[in-house]
């Protein structure tokens, strides 16, 4: 029910939303809680194991109960806080967890069977038969479990990420936090000040206080005001941090538009990486539940929730309140309340010795133990030395005490202690490398005590920061000192809840110890205690405080579960934000790219690059057709193709060639200027790391190339080889792979194209076959490599990329005058196939230089990476796989990549395989499928038969064992 | 994770790319012996607390980093440029 | 030898990086294409440096700084390496240092306007504030997941460099993010 006169919600602005389908008013300020509330809907959701119904239990972040379900379609949200989620025009709501609807939930029926559903009763129940597992209790969990419901369709909501820098990060914008960003504010440090609610105030926006003899409020506002005058201060409110890292790098989201439909195209959140010299953790504190029999009922809530309710949205919880704590700082609901023209039913301290009076009856040392109403509370039963009372009720507002927002001081695994004197548990010093906590987080739960330790904070900060804080005296606010006795669970039968979400009651947990599950660890995880959403926040403490009562040890020795992040649930979407689309993986593209396309070239991706799979002509009605001919083309005429792909390495210095000579097994040191060799780099254990070639431009400039996989990992390795092991050479590297377009002019007529178009013809002479130099076309100047890896005779020709497009289209125009045309990956695998030459399908990173039959090049007159292990017993030999060509004989013509060999006699099986099938291709110029693979003791069984075996798709094949170079054995064309 | 690169200053995480021990510098002589080398390449120790690797400033100057650090508290102790360390060595 | 594109190519047209991309103007920002001219990367031999700042006319800049002078500026650009942007150097240096013709090699645009230093949040992770990153600073990182060279040219102004074959992606991420912040209001 709404109060008139009280609260800060905009009245000037009413706010129409649907909950369930109904239509509802709230206020501007309000949140789906406050707002439900106002309109005396107490009932806001189910339970998860039992689906009992339950009512809203705090104001704040760590609600365990009212969890809903916001929008439709794609963009739906489930798990929303009501208590966080604010209200706007047209705002759907949605309660979850429960069917047909919340009032009548068919589920519910667990709660009667609740006997069964004890500790443990997962891993009770779902042992045996084993064939039940997957068909039978795996669906059925699933079913009932989880809360809300995903769309199940992509959200097209936008996500941000962002990061942040600063000299100090203070966490929460209540009293303590408001001071210490004042304090540091003042000096000119940088200052991020992150708070999860929208409004600046923390706990001062639900109470009464003053501060400096004027409205606590007002106080805020000033501080607020000056604070955002400061260039050097930043605000962040709806911003909760979330998780605290190593070396001073801090979690956040930022809720940007999920409170207003007005911004569709701002993002929804945006996930903050903050990064701070130092932090202040000013995070507040929460207050506990007690746990009595039914003390779950709607209506049942946090005396500071009553409060909050109260003072910030003007909303009173229920017509008749009962009070109930063991604190003084619960008295002061009963107070507010009564102050506020609300009927306080009782005032039920469980301390005896408690002086308080007011205008409603006291109860000391009593307790209540008791509620009942299950939709919503009708009236409790008060426990007292003479007897029991029954009073009728709507709301019962509880205090068990407050528990200081520990969590994050332990996300990087500190333990905090236990302080009996507010029966709670606080930080110890240095948790967090450079974060100081402050105010109630720290157990300093007065106005006058949060402000001083802020203030005190920001004095530490400052100072560890070299800084000193500019001293101004402390406002002036309420000091009340702490007051408590220990009360977890009212005695009695019945089910007493401790965690609301998971359904856990006290029984639950003197079951885990009773069946020997005593450390807080193993309880959490038997019972599902703490292991909800809001992460125990409201009953972790209450539970091992049950538990060290049990099992007869101490709060202390018991200790408490580990606090991990997130603070509060973060989605998915905010943390990948960024990392979808071209932000996952950049699109690189060749120059050649706009023209490719346009010719209807289907693009496939080779790491990060696009390259043509083929060039369709027209008539050509699948990718063979276009491949066979694309191949015929190299082979009898000329064709084209964009290689600058391939990592391209200059490599330059007095020390090149004895740095390369140590990258290689063959030697580059004796490579004349103006030549190109093959080359074959190891890793470290002897294992084929990357091919290519690598031309000598002059005595101290080479340029390697790379496989386009490879490329990062070649020049990383170059780059370790130079610093972490040969730093005294003087060579460096740096990569041009991306300033030169590089073309594959490939096949008899590549010379006579190229003649038409270079600014002074060549010939065998200028360019033998791994011949390279400066040449010029169109007075562009530009770099002719002789050298092939489809077999023909070839060049591949280098301009500055600027020219990259204009090029390709050039040699393409002239290319088709002579019967020839571009040609894409398929084509370029075909043809390399034919001529044996290998790719990454072949050297995956577990074949040596011995499998692929090069072992001869590793040069003994030198030491280089790789030699010595590649040398190693079992990694050279007869029982070694090693390269073989294959081709089929049988009447089966087909080959498959991945396939395994098999003697043609035996069994196929896994531990018949003696070896498998890397590259196939239908070769046009062979008239037949030939393929690559890896047969033991291979190169010695050239001419034999052995058995393709593909058991994924079905195919057997019988295949001869052959020489892998095909096409071309003495390499004439080559030369030509 | 931040770590300070000798040259670029402290850095996030996810520019810098983890190779492994440090003992990477230690290349033995091709003559070592197939234990030295098996030590070498394969044999790493799995310290909780103080530990030496590897990284490279690869998103940043490119520069090969020792970094030795806590593997309990997560403390970086020192960082500093591989090449140096390895002429140090030598 | 180094060479650098010529100018009276006849036959072979040119295109930038960022061709028909740019410029894009959204919420007070400007996103464009730069064009830098020549760029060299030049590595000092082992103690070369003395000699290599007598050709160059001037010190090398430090890690992480950018000096221009007469129309050539010298940025750090990586461990051990400079760019020389704009304006031919000295050939005898070739003896003294690696010298590597980079013009066609990355693509560069500016990004200006109040909140440049917002969108570069969302994209770079590294402290890019006035008071750190200040004009005439340069550092290598991330765009995202590409590779970037940027330097700060004035109060709310950077030049950001990636690779050419990523410069389609560089503007749709720049462009997207400016987008989002546009929106925020």
């Amino acid at each position: 029910m709404r109060l008139e006169n009280k609260g800060l919600i905009d009245r000037t602005q009413p706010v129409n939303f649907t909950f369930d389908g109904h239509h509802y008013q709230g206020f501007a300020g309000d949140t789906v809680a406050s707002a439900l509330l106002a309109n005396d809907q107490r009932l806001m959701g189910r339970s998860f194991k039992y689906h009992r119904p339950r009512g809203v239990l705090t104001a704040c972040s760590g609600e365990p109960n009212a969890l809903v379900t916001i929008k439709r379609g794609e963009n739906v949200e489930p798990n929303v806080r009501a208590t966080v989620q604010e209200i706007y025009g047209g705002l759907e709501v949605r309660s979850q967890n429960a069917w047909p609807t919340l009032g009548f939930d068919a589920l519910a029926v667990n709660d009667l069977a609740a006997p069964f559903f004890s500790a443990g009763f997962y891993y009770k129940t779902f042992m045996w038969p084993r064939a039940f597992w997957e068909r039978v209790y795996e669906p059925l969990i699933r079913r009932a479990a989880g809360l809300g419901g995903l769309s199940g369709t992509s959200n097209d909501e936008e996500y941000e990420k962002a990061f942040a820098f600063c000299d100090v990060l203070i966490i929460g914008a209540g009293p303590t936090g408001l001071m210490a960003a004042l304090e540091a504010g003042r000096t000119g440090a940088d200052v991020i000040l992150a708070d999860e609610d929208a409004q600046a105030g923390g706990r001062l926006l639900s109470e009464t206080y003053e501060i400096d003899g004027r409205a606590a409020l007002d106080w805020v506002a000033s501080v607020i005001a000056e604070l955002s005058s400061m260039d050097n201060v930043r605000i962040m409110s709806r911003t909760t941090v979330t998780g605290v890292y190593d070396q001073g790098t801090f979690g956040a989201l930022e809720r940007v538009t999920g409170h207003t439909i007005s911004r569709a195209d701002a993002p929804r959140a945006c996930f903050w990486r903050i990064v701070a010299k130092r932090s202040i953790l000013a995070a507040g504190a929460l207050e506990r539940p007690i746990a009595f029999q039914n003390n779950d009922r709607p209506g049942i809530m946090t005396a500071g929730a009553v409060r909050a309710y109260l003072n910030r949205w003007g909303v009173t919880a229920g017509r008749d309140i009962v009070v109930f704590g063991n604190n003084d700082d619960a008295h002061r609901t009963a107070f507010d309340l009564s102050a506020a023209g609300v009927h306080v039913a009782a005032l039920v301290d469980s301390r005896p010795d408690v002086q308080v009076s007011g205008d409603f009856p006291v109860y000391a040392g009593a307790q209540i133990c008791g509620a009942s109403g299950r939709q919503g509370l009708k009236s409790v039963t008060i426990r007292t030395q003479s007897g029991t009372e029954k009073i009728a009720s709507e709301c019962l507002a509880m205090s068990g005490g407050w528990n200081p927002s520990v969590h994050m001081t332990c996300h990087m695994n500190g333990r905090p202690e236990w302080r009996e004197d507010i029966a709670s548990f606080v930080p110890r010093a240095g948790m967090i490398p450079g974060m100081v906590t402050a105010g109630a987080c720290n157990g300093t739960f007065s106005t006058h005590g949060a402000l001083a330790e802020g203030r005190k904070a920001a004095e530490l900060t400052l100072a560890a920061l070299g800084k000193k804080a500019i001293q101004s005296d402390p406002p002036e606010a309420e000091d009340a000192p702490i007051r408590i006795s220990p009360l977890w669970a009212v005695g009695g039968t019945g089910r007493a809840w401790l965690d609301f979400q998971n359904d856990v009651t006290v029984k639950d947990v003197k079951q885990a110890a009773k069946e020997n599950f005593r450390s807080v660890e193993h309880m959490k995880r038997y019972t599902t205690q703490g292991m909800a959403t809001d992460q125990g926040k409201n009953s972790n403490v209450n539970a091992l405080a049950i538990l060290a009562d049990v099992t007869g040890r101490g709060i202390p020795e018991t200790g408490t579960t580990t606090f991990r992040p997130p603070y509060t649930p973060v989605p998915i979407a905010a943390m990948g934000a960024g990392a979808e689309g071209k932000g996952f993986a950049p699109e690189r593209l060749v120059t050649s790219h706009e023209s490719t396309v346009a010719q209807g070239a289907p693009m496939i991706e080779a790491g990060m690059w696009y390259r043509p799979s083929y060039f369709p002509k027209e008539g050509e009605t699948n990718w063979r057709q276009s491949c066979d001919r694309e191949v015929n083309m190299v082979r009898s005429s000329v064709g084209i193709c964009d290689v600058s792909t391939l990592g391209k390495i200059d490599i330059q210095g007095p020390d090149a060639a004895a740095f390369l000579d140590f990258i290689y097994i063959n030697t580059f040191s004796t490579l004349k200027p103006g030549r190109v060799r093959y080359g074959l780099m190891l890793r470290e254990d002897g294992t084929v790391m990357d091919d290519g070639t690598t031309a000598r431009l002059s005595n101290t400039h080479y340029v390697m190339t790379t496989t386009t996989a490879a490329a990062g990992a070649v020049m990383r390795h170059l780059e370790y080889v130079h610093q972490c092991l040969r730093p005294e050479l003087d060579v460096s590297m740096v990569s041009v792979t991306e300033q030169w377009a590089q073309f594959a002019v490939a096949g008899p007529k590549s010379r006579s194209l190229l003649n038409e178009l270079l600014d002074a013809p060549i010939d065998n002479d200028s360019f033998p076959f791994m011949g390279c130099g400066d040449v010029a076309i169109g007075g562009v100047n530009a770099r002719l490599f002789r050298i092939s890896f489809s077999g023909e005779h070839a060049y591949e020709i280098a301009v500055p990329a600027r020219y990259g497009a204009a090029l390709f289209d050039k040699l393409n125009e002239h290319a088709a005058a002579l019967g020839g045309g571009p040609y894409g990956m398929e084509a370029l695998n075909v043809l390399r196939i034919e001529k044996g030459f290998i790719t990454h399908a072949e050297i995956h990173g577990r074949v040596t230089a011995f499998d692929i039959g090069m072992e001869r090049m590793i040069s003994a007159k030198k030491d280089c990476i790789g030699q010595t292990m590649a040398a190693r017993e079992g990694l050279v030999g007869p029982d070694r796989e090693q390269l073989i060509g294959l081709k089929p004989i049988g009447a089966v013509k087909q080959l498959t990549g991945g396939a395994h060999l098999f003697e043609p006699e035996s069994e196929p099986t896994r531990q018949n395989s003696i070896g498998y099938v890397t590259s196939v291709g239908f070769s046009p110029t062979e008239v037949s499928f030939l393929g690559m693979g890896f047969l033991m003791n291979g190169r010695a069984r050239h001419g034999e038969t052995i058995k393709l075996i593909d058991h994924m798709r079905g195919i057997e094949t019988l295949c001869e064992i052959c020489d892998p170079l095909f096409h071309d054995p003495d390499g004439g064309k080559l030369r030509g | 994770m931040r770590l300070k690169c000798p040259l670029c200053g402290e850095r996030d995480r996810r520019e810098f790319y983890y190779v492994g021990d440090a003992v990477a510098l230690a290349r033995p002589d091709p003559d070592a012996g197939i234990s030295a080398w098996d030590d070498y390449v394969h044999n790493r120790d799995n310290p909780a607390g103080i530990t030496r690797d590897l990284w490279q400033h690869e998103a940043g100057c490119a520069a090969w980093v020792v970094v030795t650090r806590n593997t309990v508290s997560h403390e970086v102790l020192d960082t500093a440029l591989a090449s140096d360390v390895k002429r140090a060595m030598s | 030898m180094i060479q650098m594109g010529a100018s009276y190519v006849v036959d072979l047209v040119a295109k930038t990086p960022a061709e028909g991309l740019l410029p894009v103007t959204m919420g007070g920002l400007n996103l464009r294409e730069v064009v830098l001219g020549v760029m060299i990367s030049l590595a000092p031999f082992k103690g070369q440096d003395v000699q290599v700042e007598k050709l160059l006319g001037g010190a090398l800049p430090k890690v992480g700084r950018s000096v221009s002078k007469a129309g050539q500026e010298v940025v750090w650009f990586s461990q051990g390496q400079y760019l020389v942007i704009g304006g031919a150097v000295d050939m005898l240096l070739v003896k003294h240092a690696a010298l590597t013709d980079q013009s066609d090699a990355w693509c560069a645009i500016t990004l200006e306007g109040v909140g440049s230093e917002a969108v570069l949040a969302r994209l770079v992770p590294v402290d890019l504030r006035a008071g750190t990153f200040k004009r005439g600073h340069a550092l290598r990182s991330q765009l995202g997941h590409m590779p970037l060279h940027i330097t700060r040219t004035g109060k709310d102004a950077f030049r950001l460099m990636t690779f050419r074959s990523m410069a389609g992606t560089m503007v749709h991420e720049v462009t997207h993010k400016i987008k989002l912040l546009s929106a925020r209001g």
